[in-house]
């Protein structure tokens, strides 16, 4: 721990004492600084750590790698450059001068050994682990992480206690505990490191825990003295044909020839129409083919077949097991046991992960379907061209970022913007198409699906097919990480709180303002509510471009995270649909029930299969199919007479 | 039929041979509105075999077969030949659904999807018994027969190799055999259909719910055909369909022109079963139905029966279009069943005219034709002066809005046209779906509230 000593010495002289410059630490030790050995290199090393010089890291840099040269005239070292010519400009090392034309006569390289660049190499690090700035040490420490080494325990150590900064010395223990898990001194070290990693859940840990628990596969005729992880028991864990396989590649059985081994016999046994009497016609037949084979065998033109039974018997003399690198149990005892309970966390951590991927989720759905269960609630028409009120909001959000640079101002813009032209929009939808086909809900789906491609070709013509960026602010870049297993963009936060604002300010819209009072009695019975004043054509108009407009703004929410291009609303509408007929019509706790159910039950399908997000819309689609079964109305139905029939 | 009934006992026919066996629609008020004299004439609906529509069929595929390539003066392309047959394929599926939608009032999203089904039924033994030959001629090399695992194993990387993978997955079972696959052409639609079916009419599933759950079968469908395990090649598809297998000398004007008389031939069939069908007693039920389930319901039919036979035989139908149709196409992937190809396919069938068998065929073939002339580039661009209109870009635009304008102000569609001609009556249907006078209605009223939930 010679380190550490060199350290307690650094630490203990005060600062003031140590503002030395390198070459006079240098001149102090210049015999042990020209030829350096690994035993006494320490002191030396000490010294110009604790002179608190500036240029103290280059040097020790460029002295681990034999640039530094001693100029034998005067003793003095610099960092010499091959001028050619056997000539060498010497540049001092404190100050940077250079001496050009020094002949190489007058010089000399110190060639540190492997063992003295090793010593130089944990001085160094030790020496940036201390640095004075925050973002060296960060540095340093990081580099530890990325290439652990046996050399970087002692000064991890050693620097934990003086470090200021909290998260980073937590960071350096947990490295420290790391490295000593691995390559402590003493079982008991490690051991003790490794209990020390308890609860982590960083990759890192992880990984380096598997590598202690890290196995090889062996075979012997008996259960060898060694850290053994199990026993493969052939038949259970692992085929015949599998373990027969490991026999042979190590060497204890001789291979059995496979079926294009057989076919190569053959056909380079071929004689005459005949191979080893079994004619060519017939070899058609698998069992033709091994009658071949085996009269080949017999005349040894090739090896022989190896008989079942001589497989099994093989198989079962023979013990197949999986050992531990690690020759010691209680070691990796200890790391199994460690590792089993960082799992279950890790477990529940992606739980949670996978709820809040299913919330941000869901509140995509749930403003992508909001504004079109309140259409479909109120006028029981079904809007086909919803999803490209969805695209033209996101479109709007990408022209206002054409004209407004600033990313935080235009969308601040944009927001208000997308609502007005969705509103604009479906208004005009409502008055020019959807009121002549109030009596024909059909055919609205297919008057609006009409607007809805002829939108779509529309928005084609005008942007392009490429897809168009809609960039968020800075401030809503990156993810929020709870730890290596929980995290979520803050996009998707900001979209989740945007869909809480939407709900809250349509359920006061609905059930504290007199034009909710009106929607919903114009939902529950329009001619009733007709015959009490209510205008039921203005609240269709006026219901129709708010859930345009809600569309709008969901369209530049959903921009944010994906991309803008002219069938970004077909790829929601379909869910959208499926939201609102599993939530129930003309209520918003139903709509968000819907977006909940088709949300959560899309992240919680990907949870079994995460690769393959086909195969849970798929299923989702049929479980749908399956619910609508049980409930045909949603789950929040109208009942009673407000359920019309 | 120019029958013009004034008693009041023609108005509720034991035959129901007029298609108002269940008498006329109220308007809500629960007062039985006398239907209008001179109203109660025959019209498209009622779906007699109209055999002016066989003799015209018959006479276009005589046309076409002398100015083909292969029968005669070569006078119209190969391609084009193909591209007529695939129009008729389209057609037949068009019949289907207005027999599901215009008849019977059912908006199904889902039977271009039966149709895609019948495709890649077809285009599995195509594929298979093309890739069979293909690789025995392989093996013939070989100094050594092959043994019939090798040749599985070959078809199967062969097959699968796009999607890396080289086993025949088990739906590959029957592939082999053209008689099993012809079966599952008809069955795999038809069994689907009998599930959906039975499950969305029996809970009572109706309007646009139900549209909207034919559509999510139709997703779900398409989205587990994307998948690449899902043992028909992923986004492929199955191609080089056109090669049949057996024929492979023959060549491709031949093929096409076969093509062409079996799809005419398959049309005139479907035309004339779905014309009996809505022509009699059945046909009466299920317009009655359309019009007012709960009413049909009421007097004792059992409805879920004739919705899920009527969704059924139709789907069947267009699997077997779609097993015709697909062999001229050449090449089948899941993109030709998502939704979009199902909301065209009733796009069709509004534009051709609800509710009249001819009217969907011209629907189908008119707006196919049309569509293919514009963003094939056919169509001349059309110069504004300020802006060139090039039709590639704009005839997606044309056609949406042309297709608002229809639903606004033409009902009946294109097929309406032929009332002018013949000087037939206005419809006197007066109910919720089909191509009527409702969408001129002046007055609000409670009068649709069941298809309003």
């Amino acid at each position: 721990m010679r380190l550490l000593k060199i350290l307690a010495a650094l630490l203990l002289l005060p600062a003031a004492v140590l503002a030395q410059d390198v070459q006079s630490v240098l001149q102090t030790h210049a015999e042990e600084a020209a030829s350096p050995s690994r035993r006494s290199v320490g002191v030396l090393l000490a010294d110009i750590s604790a002179s608190g010089a500036p240029e103290t890291a280059t040097f020790l840099e460029r002295y681990r790698d034999r640039e530094v040269w001693q100029r034998l005239s005067d003793g003095r070292f610099y960092y010499a450059e091959d001028t050619g010519d056997r000539t060498y400009t010497l540049i001092d090392i404190d100050t940077g001068a250079a001496t050009e034309g020094v002949s190489a006569d007058d010089l000399e390289q110190i060639r540190p050994n492997g063992g003295v660049q090793r010593e130089i190499a944990g001085a160094l690090v030790a020496f940036q682990l201390s640095d004075p700035d925050i973002s060296r040490r960060r540095t340093a420490v990081e580099a530890i992480a990325r290439s652990p080494s046996e050399d970087h325990l002692a000064p991890l150590r050693a620097s934990v206690d003086t470090e200021p900064d909290p998260a980073l010395k937590a960071r350096k223990e947990q490295l420290a505990d790391l490295l000593a898990a691995t390559y402590g001194d003493t079982p008991e070290e490690r051991i003790a490191a490794i209990e020390d990693l308890t609860g982590s859940l960083s990759v890192e840990v992880r990984a380096a825990l598997n590598r202690i628990l890290a196995t090889e596969a062996g075979v012997a005729t008996d259960l060898p003295e060694a850290n053994i992880a199990r026993v493969l028991e052939p038949g259970r864990d692992l085929t015949e044909a599998a373990a027969y396989g490991i026999l042979v590649s190590e060497g204890l059985a001789q291979a059995n020839p496979t079926d294009a081994e057989i076919y190569t016999a053959l056909t380079q046994n071929i004689d005459g129409g005949t191979v080893a009497g079994v004619p060519v016609a017939l070899l058609g037949d698998p069992a033709e083919r091994l009658r071949a084979y085996d009269a080949l065998a017999e005349a040894g033109a090739v090896p022989r077949r190896i008989p079942p039974e001589a497989i099994a018997g093989a198989v079962t003399s023979h013990v197949f097991f999986e050992s531990y690198l690690e020759p010691d149990e209680a070691i990796t005892d200890a790391a199994r046991r460690v590792l089993s309970g960082i799992q279950t966390r890790v477990g529940l951590g992606q739980v949670a992960d996978r709820t809040l991927d299913g919330l941000s989720l869901m509140s995509i759905y749930f403003l992508a379907a909001i504004g079109l269960a309140i259409t479909f609630g109120v006028m029981g028409v079904i809007n086909m061209a919803h999803g490209e009120f969805i695209m033209m909001g996101a479109y709007t959000g990408y022209v206002v970022q054409l004209f407004v640079p600033d990313y935080t101002l235009s969308l601040a813009i944009a927001l208000p913007l997308a609502f007005v032209v969705t509103f604009g929009a479906g208004v005009a939808l409502e008055r020019s198409v959807i009121r002549f086909l109030y009596h024909r809900p059909l055919e609205t789906l297919l008057a609006t699906f009409g607007i809805s491609i002829a939108l779509q070709q529309l928005a084609k013509n005008i942007f392009g097919t490429q897809a168009r960026p809609l960039t968020s602010p800075d401030w809503l870049a990156g993810a929020w990480a709870v730890n290596d297993v929980i995290q979520i963009s803050y996009i998707r936060i900001a979209i989740f709180v945007l869909a809480l604002i939407f709900l809250a300010l349509l359920l006061f819209l609905l059930n504290r303002t007199r034009l909710g009072l009106e929607v919903r009695a114009v939902t529950q019975n329009p001619g009733m509510a007709a015959s009490m004043g209510i205008d039921p054509d203005r609240i269709n108009m006026l219901t129709f471009g708010l859930g345009s407009g809600i569309a709008g703004i969901a369209g530049v929410a959903i921009g944010l995270y994906a991309q803008v291009t002219s069938e970004m609303g077909s790829s929601y509408i379909v869910q959208s649909f499926m939201t609102v007929v599993v939530g129930g019509v003309g209520n918003v706790w139903g709509t968000l029930a819907g977006a909940s159910l088709i949300g959560g039950l899309q992240k919680g399908i990907e949870w079994f299969n995460p690769s393959n997000t086909l195969a849970a819309q798929t299923y989702m689609v049929i479980f749908i199919i399956l619910f609508i079964q049980f409930r045909p109305k949603g789950i929040v139905a109208l009942k009673g007479r407000a359920a019309g029939d | 039929m120019t029958d013009t009934p004034h008693s009041l006992g023609r108005k509720y026919p034991g035959g129901g041979r007029h298609g108002r066996a269940i008498g006329p629609s109220d308007n809500g008020d629960g007062e039985a509105a006398p239907p209008p004299a001179g109203r109660r004439a025959d019209h498209g609906e009622t779906g007699k075999p109209k055999y002016w529509v066989l003799g015209l069929l018959f006479l276009f595929c005589f046309a076409v077969t002398i100015m083909s390539e292969a029968a005669g003066t070569g006078t119209i392309s190969t391609s084009f030949v193909k591209t007529l047959g695939k129009t008729l394929c389209l057609c037949l599926a068009a019949i289907a659904m207005d027999v599901v939608w215009g008849y019977t009032g059912i908006l199904s999203l889902g039977h271009m999807a039966f149709f895609g089904l019948g495709g890649y039924m077809i285009g599995q033994w195509l594929m298979y018994a093309r890739t069979e030959a293909i690789v025995l001629e392989n093996l013939a090399s070989q100094p050594i027969p092959a043994t019939p695992q090798e040749i599985q194993n070959a078809i199967g990387s062969q097959i699968f190799g796009v999607v890396g993978s080289s086993d025949l997955p088990p739906i590959w079972g029957f592939a082999h055999s053209l008689t099993l696959q012809l079966a599952l052409v008809v069955l795999v639609p038809g069994l689907l259909a009998l599930v959906f079916g039975w499950l969305a009419f029996r809970s009572r599933v109706t309007g646009v719910y139900l549209s909207i759950l034919t559509q999510a079968m139709t997703l779900a469908l398409s989205l587990y055909l994307f998948q690449n395990d899902s043992g028909l090649r992923g986004n492929n598809g199955l191609s080089g369909l056109q090669n049949i297998p057996g024929h492979e000398q023959t060549s491709q004007a031949v093929i096409s022109l076969a093509f062409f008389w079996a799809s005419a031939l398959a049309f005139a069939a479907g035309y004339l079963l779905f014309s009996w069908i809505v022509s009699g007693k059945m046909g009466s039920v299920i317009r009655g139905i359309r019009d007012n389930e709960s009413r049909v319901r009421f007097l004792g039919y059992p409805v879920e029966g004739f919705k899920l036979f009527v969704f059924t035989l139709t789907a069947v139908v267009c699997g077997l279009a779609g097993a015709l149709y697909y062999p001229q196409a050449g090449i089948i992937n899941p993109a030709e069943i998502a939704p979009i190809a199902s909301i065209y396919l009733a796009v069709w069938v509004a534009i051709g005219g609800r509710g009249r068998l001819y009217g969907a065929a011209i629907g189908a073939a008119f707006v196919s034709l049309l569509s293919s002339w514009f963003t094939g580039g056919g169509a001349p661009p059309l110069d504004l002066g300020f802006y060139r209109i090039l039709w590639t870009d704009w005839w997606l635009v044309l056609l949406g809005l042309s297709f608002v304008l229809v639903t606004l102000f033409a009902p009946k569609g294109i097929g309406g046209l032929f009332d002018f001609l013949v000087r037939k009556p206005e419809a006197d249907r007066e109910g919720d779906y089909g191509p009527d006078a409702g969408s001129r209605r002046a007055e609000e009223g409670p009068e649709d509230e069941e298809a309003r939930t």
